[in-house]
């Protein structure tokens, strides 16, 4: 799954996000965001508890609609954005079958023919190391080892945009760094990443801007070595320091 | 407290002997039961799944209607049942009344909403889980339903049995629409209200005892299959 | 293949098999029906508990090759049942209601089969004082005047109106004294007499389903003999030019057969404890 796999379908990226907000009741929590998101650099979306990354992501990805405000894609009108897409949450969400059959399914979705399906699922099964645990059934697995599925059965989607959750903020450092090798090499095959995380250390490796959110606003966008070193809001320089404490 | 004495002892023999006609009528009773179960479940999956899945104009008023009719009385819908079957109801020509047929058919109505009723909070309860991801992969609801079905397995396996229950237990509907006819449509538990009514009291409660033996040995053995099954698939 | 393959396998296999299974059941079901000859025989609780049915009817099988489905109900719903057309012959033993059946086209003609009779059973204290009464009416009369307890099937079945039709003649009205000494099951006579039983009650039973019933308690016979209890029996074809689904020539086959001098004398063959249930009165 090389870079020349994904062109084949016209670019979807950039992704345009033109002044908008949701609204739950009363309360904005996410209010007025303006933003493009370009193929290339890994964004990483940081910022405190409630500020609204998840929400974002969701919004952006198409699982909530924006009370105002748009939402654009590349592409034009032949291509179906949602389709070049794929997701991983904080927790894996896997059905009660195999490991291959998940993979499998979300291909079948797809609606790929059978034997494409197959080979690819043992293509992204050898990638994330899940080669030995393809007939096991993927709810005895650990943790850690679902999430490297829940990552397979993205890539297996070969995705232009991958929108990832907190993914490792279940999970022990070991699982981490495999998770973690496995989102570089994702990116690697030419998938654009866009990831919010807690852990700014992790901000740090894997990113290559940071977007920082605090409630519902973005506040800061840079570069990640510009961010942490020459922070240019008070608001950053004190999350970035973890004096932020809401 | 001579009956109870007297009534296992009539059980044991009559299991003992493999008396023909309790064959004959277990046989039956199974049959009828089970391929009430087997229409009722082909109906009721996706029905309760569909129920769980979509939002349409009165929605709610069909959970509740369903819900409800888990305690529809056997007696109220085999008369129904036995007045679309008559000879003069809207169903005669079919020549159904008492026959096997019949009596499967009412306990199949019988049981559909207990098994779509399960199934629909089943169902409801697993998309709840599982929305979001299945959105994200581009499977709304009607792609789900099938793997929704599949994935609730377990749980739906149980909601099946506890249709099998009702059905192998009940007497009003099959005796109304069966006529409980000798060799034909007795089956188990209108033998017992027959022997009832006779005053053989010993044997009615024989059969009893018999009839909640096999209840319990199918119910058992379905819940051990499910239970070696379900380990190896975990929660 | 590991352990836990081998399982997943042998259980898609087992479900599989379990789906033949049930559908060779449902569909093993319909042809063996169809191929026997067969009539169904609208018929009363109290004929069939009498064991008379599965006495005589294998007989006539091995005659004629025709299986007799007996449904047996109350007297009431047996004639509902002619009249939906869903019987082929109807035998009931209440004269009122035969004539009418025949009166309103459900029937060409109405055969004379049998009759039995009916007793009084009550318990062996008697507190009514009524054994050994030959004149059911009087025994009615002092049982209503002791407010002994008195069990009704109340079921619209021919016992029912045979015992509504004795209060009548004894000017007692007992619908005034329902829910005290006079209790309406509203079942079967089985049920009734396993209620009376239970309740020391008295009440009106044909002898047949007494004299095989087990459940007595402490019940007795305390009054019979008397003509008025004498209940006959009727058997009519349902009306072919009405529903023309009914199996005529069969049905035809079975009460030609019941009231010829073969099927009287079995019928007079049917005994408990060397005592006949029915006495024959085909004319």
């Amino acid at each position: 799954m090389t870079g020349t796999a994904m062109t084949a379908a016209p670019a979807i990226l950039p992704l345009t996000v033109r002044e908008m907000s949701y609204a739950v009741g009363a309360a904005r929590l996410i209010d007025d965001l303006t933003f493009t998101l370009e193929a290339g650099p890994r964004t990483i979306i940081i910022g405190p508890n409630g500020a609204g990354k998840s929400l974002l992501l969701r919004l952006c990805h198409g699982l909530l609609k924006p009370s105002s405000g748009t939402v654009r894609w590349a592409g034009g009108a032949g291509i179906d954005p949602a389709r070049c897409q794929a997701m991983v949450f904080q927790r894996p969400v896997m059905l009660r079958r195999s490991v291959a059959a998940n993979v499998d399914f979300a291909l079948a979705l797809r609606k790929i023919a059978k034997d494409r399906r197959k080979r690819r699922v043992a293509e992204v099964l050898a990638k994330t190391g899940l080669e030995d645990l393809a007939r096991r059934p993927a709810r005895v697995l650990s943790f850690g080892e679902q999430q490297k599925l829940a990552l397979a059965r993205a890539w297996a989607l070969e995705p232009q945009v991958l929108w990832l959750d907190e993914p490792t903020a279940s999970l022990d450092p070991a699982a981490t760094r495999a998770v973690e090798t496995i989102i570089n090499a994702i990116r690697a095959s030419g998938t654009k990443i866009v990831m919010t995380t807690h852990d700014l250390g992790q901000a740090r490796r894997l990113g290559d801007e940071i977007l920082f959110l605090c409630k519902g606003r973005l506040i800061e966008r840079a570069g990640v070595a510009d961010f942490f070193d020459h922070p240019q809001n008070l608001l950053s320089r004190a999350f970035a320091s973890g004096d932020l404490l809401w | 407290m001579t009956d109870f004495g007297a009534a296992f002892a009539t059980a044991f023999s009559l299991i003992a002997t493999l008396d023909p006609g309790l064959v004959e009528i277990v046989t039956l009773s199974l049959r009828v039961s089970l391929t009430a179960v087997a229409i009722a479940t082909l109906i009721s999956l996706p029905l309760g799944a569909a129920v769980a899945l979509f939002r349409f104009p009165g929605r709610g008023g069909v959970v509740i209607l369903l819900n409800a009719f888990m305690g529809l009385p056997p007696v109220v819908v085999g008369l129904v049942v036995y007045l679309f079957l008559s000879r003069v109801g809207p169903l005669g020509v079919l020549g159904l009344l008492f026959t096997p047929a019949a009596m499967i058919a009412a306990q199949a109505i019988l049981i559909t909403p207990i098994i779509a009723a399960l199934t629909r909070q089943v169902v409801e309860d697993l998309w709840e889980e599982y929305s979001e991801q299945m959105r994200s992969l581009g499977a709304g609801p009607r792609q789900a339903l099938w793997a929704l079905l599949w994935d609730g397995r377990f749980s739906l396996f149980t909601a099946v049995l506890a249709g099998f229950g009702r059905a192998s237990a009940e007497v009003g509907a099959v005796m109304m629409v069966g006529g409980n006819i000798d060799h034909v449509t007795r089956v188990m538990t209108t033998t017992i209200a027959l022997e009832v009514s006779k005053g053989d009291l010993a044997l009615a409660l024989g059969l009893g005892v018999i009839l909640i033996t096999l209840s319990v040995g199918v119910t058992g053995a379905a819940f051990v299959l499910r239970e070696t099954a379900r380990r190896s698939y975990a929660a | 293949m590991t352990e836990r393959q081998k399982g997943e396998d042998q259980m898609s296999r087992w479900i599989h098999g379990a789906c033949a299974l049930v559908l060779a059941a449902a569909f093993g079901m319909a042809p063996a029906a169809a191929q026997e000859k067969f009539i169904t025989v609208a018929s009363t609780t109290s004929t069939q508990n009498s064991g008379l049915f599965d006495y005589i009817l294998p007989i006539f099988q091995k005659k004629t090759g025709i299986q007799v489905r007996v449904v047996a109900v109350g007297t009431g719903q047996a004639i509902k049942i002619g009249e939906n057309g869903d019987a082929d012959v109807l035998l009931v033993h209440h004269r009122p209601s035969e004539d009418k059946f025949v009166a309103d086209g459900f029937s060409a003609k109405r055969y004379d089969v049998m009759y039995n009779d009916f007793v009084f059973v009550g318990p062996k204290a008697d507190p009514a004082k009524v054994m050994g009464m030959k004149d059911s009416v009087a025994a009615l009369t002092k049982i209503a005047a002791s407010k002994a307890p008195f069990a009704s099937r109340a079921d619209d079945s021919g016992t029912h109106k045979m015992e509504l039709d004795l209060w009548k003649q004894a000017k007692i009205d007992v619908k005034a004294a329902s829910g005290t000494w006079y209790r309406e099951t509203g079942s079967g006579m089985g049920a009734t007499l396993n209620t009376a039983a239970a309740m020391e009650a008295y009440t009106l039973a044909d002898r047949g389903t007494w004299l095989s019933f087990k459940n007595r308690g402490s019940l007795v016979v305390v009054v019979e003999g008397d003509p008025k209890l004498f209940n006959p029996y009727g058997i009519m074809l349902v009306n072919p030019k009405k529903f023309p689904h009914v199996k005529a020539d069969l049905g035809q086959t079975f009460i030609d057969w019941i009231v010829s001098k073969d099927g009287q004398q079995t019928i007079a063959g049917y005994k408990i404890n060397g005592e006949s249930l029915f006495t024959p009165d085909a004319k």
